[in-house]
């Protein structure tokens, strides 16, 4: 089992160090940084020292390991546009995005699963065949769009719940700052975490369905009806464990993607996370920020693999063999 | 098997039709099945594959697959009409008056659970017991069915046995609330030919101490001849012999069966060829009017094109052909 886990870590460790490759080479190729630090106005000398400063002209080399060597600290350099370190500004914005995507996956398990085994168990029935109707909606929809109509019937038509911002938020323990302990922060939760959940949730529903009807077929659910157990222990005990052993791998890594993609709906309802302010920093090309995020999130796909990992070999005592192996 | 007539056999069918309605009509998979198992006996049904072995095994149990049903005929367990019962009432004898053996053990256990967990559930479904109690049942019957260090092997899980002692746990499974009948369909097919005589050893031994009785479905003539007390030869869904094991495998009267044995290779003698039925059994979408088997009989005669023969007595056995009609 160790060795397992080292050997992962191992390769996460290549993964995250050929991602920072490719975000050192965008400082490369996305203009020279020099040119938007400086105004039009600056003397030559000054741009000189500027680029003497900033260590830009050491030979590549050089620069992509201080770049690396800084990042293991947790140090991406100063945003261009705010002045700021990058690592700062970042964590000021992962709790909201981190809340977000936890809220929203939540969400999207504790529907779609249910909704799933249902829609396998009863496949015929009414309720079966419309969740099966609304996951492809679901699926389909483009995520901005839901966004907008949520935000036009909830907010606008109805005025029942905020259309942008957080509400009131609370810092716990000196740096997080959380919505989901004032009423207002938790209700401004509801519309984003339905929009960036609903894809998700839809399509556990549709996998939990596939899954769950292949596995009721299967020949240990066939010999476990003929030993005479009950439905309930044949559908809850043996298939749905059987079902949700790949689900555990597609929901882990729908959980990066999760955050990752948040991008599109923090920007419709002006949620101050991560993904509003990588947004904010590809329109002024603001390549530390860029380049950290796209480092944050890699990382974070790593150690969500790995976990699903792990968690897989929890739930298949066929797979904790081979790992010990 | 004197007292045969005084209590009714544990098994008995008469005339089951199990059809499949699809989208093209009505197919009538099995098509008047008769036969009876008594208690402790050993009922051999051979036949090719898709003759409807496994079927009639499933249409016993109440587990057919939708869209197949039964569509007339009676089910009797133990004197007692079972194929009319609600399902939860079906499943109630699944298990505690009927065990079931399926070809392949590999699969047949659940991968995520220990084997313990799973005799013992099986055991609590169906008797009152405490999980103590279960439990020790269930060592004691892992090593009833030979499986060493039972006490251990109980916290093993299903990929940690190889198949033969796999299916030694099905076997255990299947007798856990020790059943009347036990359902074997092809419990040694999946497996190596040097584990195949151990496995039906101890089904066998276990059986006759228990007096359960087993309906031993194979195409296996071999495990046939060795285990059971009577035989039912299926074709295209009909029975067409049964009769003690003895005279079906030695002198078969039916043409198919016939064939079916000539087609085993005996050791002692040489001969130049095996045996071979020409042509193949037909589909369910086609099967001929008459004699099901009359376009591959040797023997046919006009009248297996229009009518059909039904089993009659010939011997101590039945026999449904008309070249064995009293008088002929």
């Amino acid at each position: 089992m160790l060795a397992f886990i080292i050997r992962r870590i191992l390769q996460s460790c290549m993964v995250l160090l050929t991602v920072a490759l490719l975000a050192f080479t965008m400082f490369r190729f996305v203009g020279d940084p020099v040119a938007q630090i400086v105004s039009l106005d600056t003397p030559a000398e000054e741009v000189r020292k500027v680029r003497e400063s900033l260590g830009l002209d050491d030979p590549v080399i050089v620069q992509m390991g201080r770049y690396l060597y800084k990042a293991v600290q947790l140090d991406f350099g100063i945003s261009y546009q705010f002045r700021q370190p990058v690592i700062e500004l970042l964590a000021e914005r992962a709790p909201a995005t981190l809340e977000l995507a936890l809220i929203s996956s939540l969400l999207s398990l504790a529907i779609g699963i249910p909704m799933g085994v249902y829609t396998a168990l009863r496949r015929d029935s009414v309720f079966a065949r419309v969740f099966q109707s609304i996951s492809l909606v679901g699926v389909s929809l483009p995520t901005f769009l839901i966004g907008i109509l949520l935000i036009y019937l909830f907010a606008v038509t109805l005025g029942w719940l905020p259309s942008f911002g957080r509400g009131q938020v609370v810092t716990v323990s000196g740096r997080w700052s959380t919505g989901l302990l004032t009423a207002s922060g938790l209700k401004a939760l509801i519309l984003p975490s339905i929009t960036l959940g609903l894809y998700q949730m839809t399509l556990i529903m549709r996998l939990v369905r596939a899954e769950m009807l292949e596995v009721l077929r299967s020949d240990h659910i066939k010999f476990a009806r003929a030993r005479g157990l009950t439905t309930r222990a044949i559908h809850f005990r043996h298939a749905l464990k059987s079902t949700l052993v790949p689900v555990i791998t597609i929901a882990g890594l729908q959980l990066g993607s999760i955050i990752a993609f948040a991008v599109i709906t923090e920007t419709v309802f002006q949620w101050p996370g991560m993904g509003a302010l990588f947004l904010k920093a590809v329109q002024n090309v603001d390549i530390p920020i860029m380049a950290a995020y796209l480092m944050i999130i890699s990382a974070l796909f790593v150690t969500i693999n790995m976990v699903v990992d792990l968690l897989y070999a929890f739930v298949d005592p066929r797979l904790r063999a081979t790992i010990k192996g | 098997m004197t007292s045969q007539s005084l209590t009714p056999p544990v098994l008995e069918l008469r005339n089951l039709v199990v059809e499949f309605v699809t989208r093209h009509g009505t197919l009538r998979a099995l098509d008047g099945i008769s036969l009876s198992i008594a208690p402790g006996e050993v009922l051999g049904v051979v036949g090719e594959s898709g003759a409807g072995k496994s079927l009639t095994g499933a249409a016993v149990i109440g587990l057919l697959e939708p869209p197949g049903r039964i569509a007339s005929g009676e089910v009797l367990l133990a004197g007692q009409r079972i194929d009319h019962l609600p399902m939860e009432d079906l499943r109630h004898i699944r298990g505690k008056r009927i065990g079931t053996i399926f070809q392949d053990p590999l699969t047949s256990l659940d991968p995520l659970y220990r084997v313990g967990e799973q005799l013992i559930e099986t055991i609590r479904t169906h008797l009152p017991v405490s999980e103590q109690e279960a439990r020790a049942r269930a060592i004691a019957l892992l090593a009833e069915v030979g499986i060493p260090a039972s006490e251990k092997r109980i916290d093993g899980y299903p990929h940690e046995f190889s198949g033969g002692m796999r299916q030694r746990v099905v076997i255990a499974l299947a007798l856990a609330a020790e059943p009347e009948l036990i359902i074997a369909d092809e419990p040694t097919t999946a497996l190596d030919v040097s584990v195949q005589a151990q496995i039906i050893a101890v089904l066998k031994k276990l059986c006759r101490e228990r007096g359960t009785a087993v309906m031993l479905i194979t195409h296996d003539m071999g495990v046939i001849a060795e285990t059971a007390d009577r035989v039912a030869v299926m074709y295209a869904g009909r029975v067409i012999e049964i009769g003690p094991v003895r005279d079906v495998v030695k002198s078969p009267k039916h043409p198919y069966a016939k064939g079916l044995m000539g087609s085993i290779p005996a050791l002692d003698e040489r001969p130049e060829r095996l045996l071979q039925i020409e042509g193949a059994m037909p589909r369910l979408t086609a099967i001929p009017q008459g004699c099901a088997f009359h376009p591959r009989c040797p023997h046919v005669m006009p009248r297996c094109h229009e009518a059909r023969p039904v089993l009659e007595a010939v011997g101590a056995g039945q026999v449904a052909c008309f070249l064995h009609e009293v008088g002929q």
